[in-house]
């Protein structure tokens, strides 16, 4: 009894294998290509997937495509060279590190006619991580904020400062980030500070403020604030612009009872770009110049931009959209708005342990 | 008839602990077959019932694709760890008391050693012989982690063969390989096969040791999921663990409740 | 005839792929970035956050795997009193939530535990008080039990199904009661799958990082999560190699006890 149930299960898995063996390898032959590949390495679901395809489809170039969640995640895979990536997408200050570590390969802008749909804003943008503008090529931008439920928070409390944060009536009620970077920029700036600093004094201050605001803190989440801030777990929270359009939407198909409001605190916030680099060993890289250019073409950057809801810095894909999506100014801020805010920068290896031990301490309090 | 009233009590608390337990296993299970079939991408909100992520799982070359990986891997892992670990477990099984405990020790290491060591000290090994992360050296950790679990499947079979069944098929002329075959293999087979189903097993819900070894281009279903967690789950994905629970259930059911063969 | 031969890959494959891995986490744990020999990473599991990161996962991991113990002992003695060792089936039973992902199981705990969630849901139609379940120490301990109580329902069962019921009646013609049985015959024979039942709960909590993320909220801390980050994120692999060697520890404590009770192993999952 006990042998044949075994036998069945043995062959039960051979069968889910065979089952796949035929889908998969349908696929692969329909991939390869002939004009051959580039290694891609982006944040994960930062792409409409339909593109990949087109790309192939246009170029005859393979896209191997390779996800990362964080900067820090990336930067060891690509400084220890065990995969050689064509195009990653880190953040500004990430790019700044890896320039600064000798980890880029200059662009060759003549390969990249598109370009010129980069709205000049952002290029200037740039040049605080990148100063010359000749490694980055910017793929979408942000700002991040507090997104507050209008059920649970009464008018009279509604947030406009990063120091609203550390409003008892919150208790358990606040999702923070969960990484050293944004959790330090939000409590620097409540203090006045800017969020690069290197000043060892302000960083204990915000270290000592993170400590006192870990009782009334839900939950340290990255993406998924969105998902528990639909779902009413929590009263406020702190997200990136990107996730407002995905956010009004979802409240609105649901029916919800509750609206969710996005707020750029009056302290100044972080103004990030995530851009794409070349690195310095990429073996293909030409390819990876190609697929630049691709994505920079407006209707590609349109496409994208409707699948993962972050502003584009794409002169040529703004125009194309609705007005109603051009006016909205979670996403779409004017410049008054932005005031204080800052790009990061690269703090250099000894300030970032400095904020890593700061932040370990915060988590293990 | 006092006997029979408390044996009855008896029967019904064991009956509810068991059921206890089954729904403790199962509650997630059920959730994420409910979850499934939600029409809102949200892992909170109920949109109304579909279909769709159904027909969007065929559609999705990433979860394919890793699907496709993860059995693969899975498989042939099992597969060369099955093939390895029993000729080790007759080779230990046939030693002086000192190297068999020696290698038993070995062979506990990956089983008792935490998984994110074993992850980690395997990819600090492939870095520094210059191996590039990618398919073979996940499989190669697989099959790292997997021949322990093979080995101590196949040797309690081993200590129950009869030495002189062998030893008699050499006697009448076998060649040592086809005695083997005919004679030893048989008696170990449950031993293999159960060593080959829980290497499978294991390989299928690895996460971690995957995590630290993986390159790129390449995911198994749990590193897919692992990057999906931060932004939210693709409801597709639930509807393979729902297939795939739901194949494997069927086929359990089929095979204890069919009527049985006569030996 | 050398049967000893056949041991040849297999000893390759594990001087390779163990050992000398395992060697390469010492070199990394004793030295410094600058490849020169220090102890600091290994001691500085004493400084404040650390070791309070360890002493929390001790205490998460110990309480869980008293718990597993707890229910798993019950159910093998029921699944073999009620004589349902004839099939597999039940075995199965427990393998089965294996072959959907961890992940998403975890996962799914998340959404049943939520502040809207199911659970509480359930206690809001029943006009109880919503309990906030999510993101404490115990969700963390909730998630530590479902992932690793088969590890100790297998091991225990299948010890518990060796014993020959002629030894129990035997006892009970002496006159002992049940819970004599139970104290003088099935828990000493049992003691190699308490053992590695316990091990193999033990070491696996100790270093999780990821049921500590899902459902701890990322506030808990524990010693899996300070690696995890070293590797991952601080990228400082020595440090984090150093801290690895204190959980070593831990786990060679393991192998001296499944070596001293379970000398035929005859406590494993299968």
């Amino acid at each position: 009894m006990k042998k044949r149930i075994q036998m069945v299960l043995a062959i039960s898995a051979l069968a889910l294998l065979s089952t796949s063996l035929l889908s998969g390898c349908g696929k692969s032959q329909a991939k390869a290509g002939s004009n051959g590949e580039v290694y891609v390495y982006n944040w994960g679901e930062y792409i409409d997937e339909s593109v990949i395809e087109e790309f192939e489809k246009e170029t005859g170039i393979k896209v191997v495509y390779d996800l990362f969640e964080t900067n820090e995640e990336m930067y060891p895979v690509i400084e220890a060279g065990g995969v050689k990536y064509d195009a990653v997408c880190p953040s500004d200050y990430m790019i700044q590190k890896m320039a600064q570590n000798n980890l880029l390969a200059e662009i060759n802008f003549d390969n990249i006619p598109n370009y010129k749909e980069i709205d000049p804003k952002y290029l200037e943008m740039s040049k605080s991580f990148d100063p010359e503008n000749k490694y980055s090529i910017p793929y979408s931008w942000g700002t991040v904020g507090i997104l507050y439920n209008t059920k649970m928070v009464a008018k009279e409390d509604i947030p406009t400062k990063w120091s609203d944060l550390w409003d008892e009536k919150f208790k358990d009620n606040i999702l923070m980030q969960d990484s050293v970077r944004d959790a330090f920029m939000v409590a620097l700036k409540s203090l006045g500070y800017s969020m690069n600093t290197t000043n060892e004094q302000e960083i204990k201050e915000a270290k000592e403020l993170l400590i006192k605001q870990k009782p009334l803190v839900q939950a340290y989440v990255i993406d998924q604030v969105r998902d528990k801030m639909i779902g009413g777990e929590a009263a406020v929270g702190v997200i990136y612009s990107g996730e407002m359009l995905y956010i009004q939407n979802e409240v609105k198909d649901l029916g919800l009872d509750y609206s969710l409001e996005y707020v750029i605190p009056e302290e100044g916030t972080n103004l990030w770009l995530d851009s794409w680099v070349i690195p310095a060993n990429a073996p293909n890289k030409e390819n990876a110049e190609k697929w630049i250019n691709f994505l920079c073409r407006p209707d590609i950057a349109k496409k994208n931009f409707e699948y993962i809801t972050y502003p584009t810095p794409n002169k040529g894909a703004f125009d194309l959209l609705d007005p109603e999506l051009k006016n909205n100014k979670a996403l779409f801020p004017d410049d008054s708005m932005l005031k204080n805010s800052e790009v990061y920068k690269y703090l250099g290896d000894q300030s970032d342990s400095l904020y890593n031990e700061a932040w370990k301490e915060v988590k293990s309090n | 008839m006092i006997n029979r009233k408390t044996a009855f009590i008896k029967r019904f608390f064991q009956d509810f602990y068991l059921v206890l337990i089954v729904v403790f296993l199962y509650a997630p299970i059920a959730t994420m077959t409910v979850l499934s079939f939600n029409n809102s991408k949200s892992r909170t909100q109920w949109g109304g019932f579909t279909t769709r992520w159904y027909t969007e799982l065929f559609s999705s070359s990433t979860i394919m694709d890793a699907l496709y990986t993860t059995l693969l891997i899975a498989f042939v892992s099992s597969l060369i760890a099955v093939i390895i670990g029993t000729a080790a477990a007759i080779a230990i099984n046939s030693m002086k008391p000192f190297p068999r405990s020696l290698l038993m020790g070995i062979t506990n290491i990956p089983m008792l050693n935490a998984d994110i060591v074993t992850g980690i000290s395997l990819m600090l090994a492939f870095i520094a012989f210059g191996i590039s992360l990618g398919f073979k050296t996940i499989l190669i950790a697989h099959i790292t982690f997997n021949i322990p679990y093979v080995i101590l499947s196949v040797m309690p079979k081993l200590k129950q063969t009869d030495k002189s069944t062998y030893e008699a098929a050499m006697d009448l002329g076998a060649t040592s390989v086809s005695a083997f075959f005919k004679v030893v293999f048989p008696d170990i087979l449950p031993g293999v096969l159960s060593g080959f189903l829980l290497a499978f097993t294991m390989s299928l819900d690895d996460f971690i040791i995957t995590h630290f070894t993986k390159g790129a281009g390449i995911n198994t279903l749990s590193t897919l999921i692992y990057s999906e967690v931060r932004r939210g789950i693709k409801p597709s994905m639930y509807a393979l663990s729902t297939i795939i629970f739901l194949t494997v259930l069927v086929l359990l059911l089929i095979t204890n409740f069919a009527p049985k063969r006569k030996k | 005839m050398n049967k000893k031969l056949l041991s040849g890959p297999y000893l390759m494959w594990m001087i390779g792929f163990i050992l000398i891995p395992l060697a390469l986490i010492v070199f990394y744990g004793l030295t410094d970035k600058s490849g020169a020999f220090t102890l600091s990473n290994v001691l500085s599991i004493s400084t404040e956050e650390h070791a309070k990161a360890l002493w929390l996962s001790l205490g998460l991991s110990l309480l869980s795997t008293v718990l597993c113990l707890v229910l798993a002992y019950p159910l093998a003695m029921i699944l073999r009193t009620r004589g349902m060792g004839q099939g597999s089936f039940i075995v199965f039973i427990f393998i089965l939530p294996m072959w959907m992902n961890f992940l998403l199981r975890t996962l799914a705990w998340q959404t049943l535990l939520e502040k809207n969630g199911v659970i509480n849901g359930i206690l809001s139609a029943l006009h109880l008080p919503n309990q906030g379940l999510i993101n404490t120490p115990g969700a963390i301990i909730l998630g530590m039990v479902y992932n690793f109580l088969p590890f100790m329902v297998l091991p225990i069962y299948n010890v518990l199904m060796k014993i020959d019921d002629n030894v129990v009646n035997a006892a009970r013609d002496l006159g002992a009661n049940s819970l004599q049985v139970l104290i003088r015959i099935l828990l000493p024979l049992s003691i190699p799958g308490i053992v590695s039942g316990i091990t193999m709960v033990f070491v696996p909590a100790l270093t999780t990082f990821v049921i500590s993320n899902i459902l701890g909220g990322s506030k808990i801390l524990l010693i899996g999560n300070v690696i995890e980050q070293e590797f991952t994120k601080g990228s400082n692999w020595n440090l984090g190699s150093g801290l690895s060697l204190v959980l070593m520890i831990f786990i060679l404590i393991s192998m001296a006890l499944i070596a001293k009770y379970d000398k035929n192993g005859e406590g494993t999952v299968l």
